[in-house]
C-alpha cells in the first residue's frame, strides 16, 4: 500500500488547522541588518541625541495562537555603541558609562508576555547591563509578518522602553533632563 | 649665533628646545585635567579643543625642529662626561623625537577616527586621513595615554640629569642650553 498520499493529506490537514500550528522559532535578522537597537537621550534638555548598538544577536519564539508563550533573547555588544562621534563613543564605552572593558556583554531574556491587543503587548524580562540585572517591561507591537520574496517567512516587532541610567550604576551627571534613556527596538525575525 | 656650532647651541635650537618643553608640560597637564572635567564645567568643550589645537601646533614646531637638527652641527657632549652618561643621554635623546611624533599621531587618530577634521584655533582645519580602523579611537586613546606617561617619565629623567650636571657636577650642560655661547 502506498502511504504517501495518506501522509500528505494528513500533513495538509494539520497545517490547515491554525490551532495546531506549533510555536515557531525566529532568528533575528542581524546578518542583513533588518533589526535595530536605538536609543535617544536628551542633550541638556534642548534636543535629542540619537544612537544605536551596531552589534547584537538574538532569537524569539512566537505562536500566533498562544502569544503569551512568546520568548525573546537578545545579546548586545555594548562596545558597539555608535552615536556618530568617535570621541563621545569612546567616553560612552568607558568607566563613566557602559564600562565595556569590565562588562563586555548586555543581555535581555524575556520572562513573560502579556497581550494587550491583537498585535500589541508588554514583554517582561531581565535586562543585564553594566553588570546589573533588573526586570524591565518593553511595550511591544507586531509590525507585520508573512512570506518574504525569497522563500522565507518573516515576522517583525517594534518595542520601546525607558531605562534610568542610575539603575545600572551610571551616575555621570549629564543634567536633570538626561537621567533616563529611551530605547527603541525594531526587530525582524526569519522563521527557522 | 643663530646656528649651532660643534660646541654650542644656537638661539634657534635653544628657543625650540624650551618652547617644546613648555608645550609638552602644558599639554600633559591640560590632558590630565580635561579628561576629568565635569560635563557642566565651562571648559568641558574648550579644553579638548585647545589640546588639539596646541597639539597640531606642536607637531609643526617639531617638524621645524627636526629640520633644524639635521641641517645644523650637533654640539658634542661635554668632554667631562663619563662614558655611561654619554651613552645614557644618547639613548634618551634617541627616544624623544619618535616618542613625541607617535604620541601626537595617536592623538590625531583619536579625534579623526570618525572622519571629523581637527579645527586649529578656528584658523584652519586638519582633515582626517586614516579612519574607521576597527576600535581606532580606543586603541589610539590607550597609546596616547601610555606614551604620554612614558614621555613625561623620560622628561623627568632628562631634567633630573640636567640639574645633577648643574648643581652636583657644576659643568656647563644646562647653561649651554640656556645661554648658548658662554
Amino acid at each position: 500500500m502506498n502511504r504517501k498520499p495518506f501522509l500528505a493529506t494528513l500533513l495538509a490537514a494539520v497545517l490547515a488547522l491554525p490551532g495546531l500550528a506549533p510555536a515557531a522559532d525566529y532568528v533575528i535578522d542581524t546578518e542583513k541588518a533588518h533589526a535595530f537597537i536605538q536609543f535617544r537621550i536628551s542633550h541638556l534638555g534642548f534636543s535629542w541625541l540619537l544612537g544605536r548598538f551596531n552589534e547584537f544577536s538574538g532569537s524569539f519564539s512566537y505562536d500566533e495562537n498562544k502569544p503569551e508563550a512568546s520568548r525573546v533573547e537578545i545579546t548586545i555588544d555594548p562596545a558597539s555603541i555608535d552615536s556618530n562621534h568617535a570621541e563621545r563613543d569612546r567616553h560612552l564605552r568607558g568607566e563613566d558609562f557602559l564600562y565595556t572593558s569590565k562588562y563586555p556583554e548586555a543581555r535581555f531574556v524575556s520572562t513573560s508576555y502579556t497581550a494587550t491587543g491583537e498585535d500589541s503587548g508588554v514583554l517582561t524580562g531581565k535586562l543585564t547591563l553594566r553588570g546589573v540585572t533588573r526586570e524591565i517591561d518593553i511595550d511591544v507591537k507586531q509590525t507585520g509578518h508573512g512570506k518574504d520574496p525569497w522563500g522565507g517567512y518573516r515576522r517583525g516587532f517594534e518595542g520601546s522602553t525607558t531605562l534610568t541610567l542610575a539603575d545600572y550604576g551610571i551616575d555621570y551627571n549629564l543634567g536633570p533632563a538626561a537621567r533616563q534613556v529611551e530605547m527603541f527596538l525594531s526587530i525582524e525575525g526569519i522563521r527557522q | 649665533m643663530w646656528r649651532n656650532s660643534q660646541q654650542h647651541y644656537g638661539h634657534i635650537s635653544i628657543t625650540l628646545h624650551w618652547l617644546v618643553a613648555l608645550l609638552v608640560f602644558g599639554m600633559f597637564g591640560l590632558g590630565l585635567w580635561m579628561v576629568e572635567l565635569d560635563y557642566y564645567h565651562g571648559w568641558y568643550q574648550r579644553a579638548p579643543d585647545l589640546h588639539k589645537s596646541i597639539g597640531i601646533t606642536l607637531f609643526d614646531i617639531m617638524v621645524l625642529r627636526l629640520f633644524w637638527r639635521y641641517s645644523n652641527p650637533r654640539p658634542a657632549p661635554l668632554a667631562s662626561l663619563a662614558s655611561w652618561e654619554k651613552r645614557l643621554s644618547g639613548w634618551l635623546h634617541v627616544f624623544f623625537y619618535p616618542l613625541l611624533f607617535v604620541l601626537m599621531l595617536s592623538g590625531y587618530l583619536i579625534s579623526t577616527a570618525d572622519g571629523r577634521a581637527i579645527a586649529v584655533f578656528d584658523l584652519f582645519r586638519v582633515p582626517a586621513t586614516l579612519t574607521s580602523i576597527p576600535d581606532q579611537e580606543d586603541i589610539a586613546g590607550l597609546v596616547h595615554q601610555w606614551l604620554a606617561y612614558t614621555l613625561i617619565g623620560l622628561v623627568a629623567l632628562h631634567a633630573l640629569a640636567a640639574l645633577k650636571h648643574h648643581f652636583l657636577d657644576r659643568d656647563g650642560t644646562l647653561t649651554r642650553m640656556l645661554r648658548g655661547k658662554p
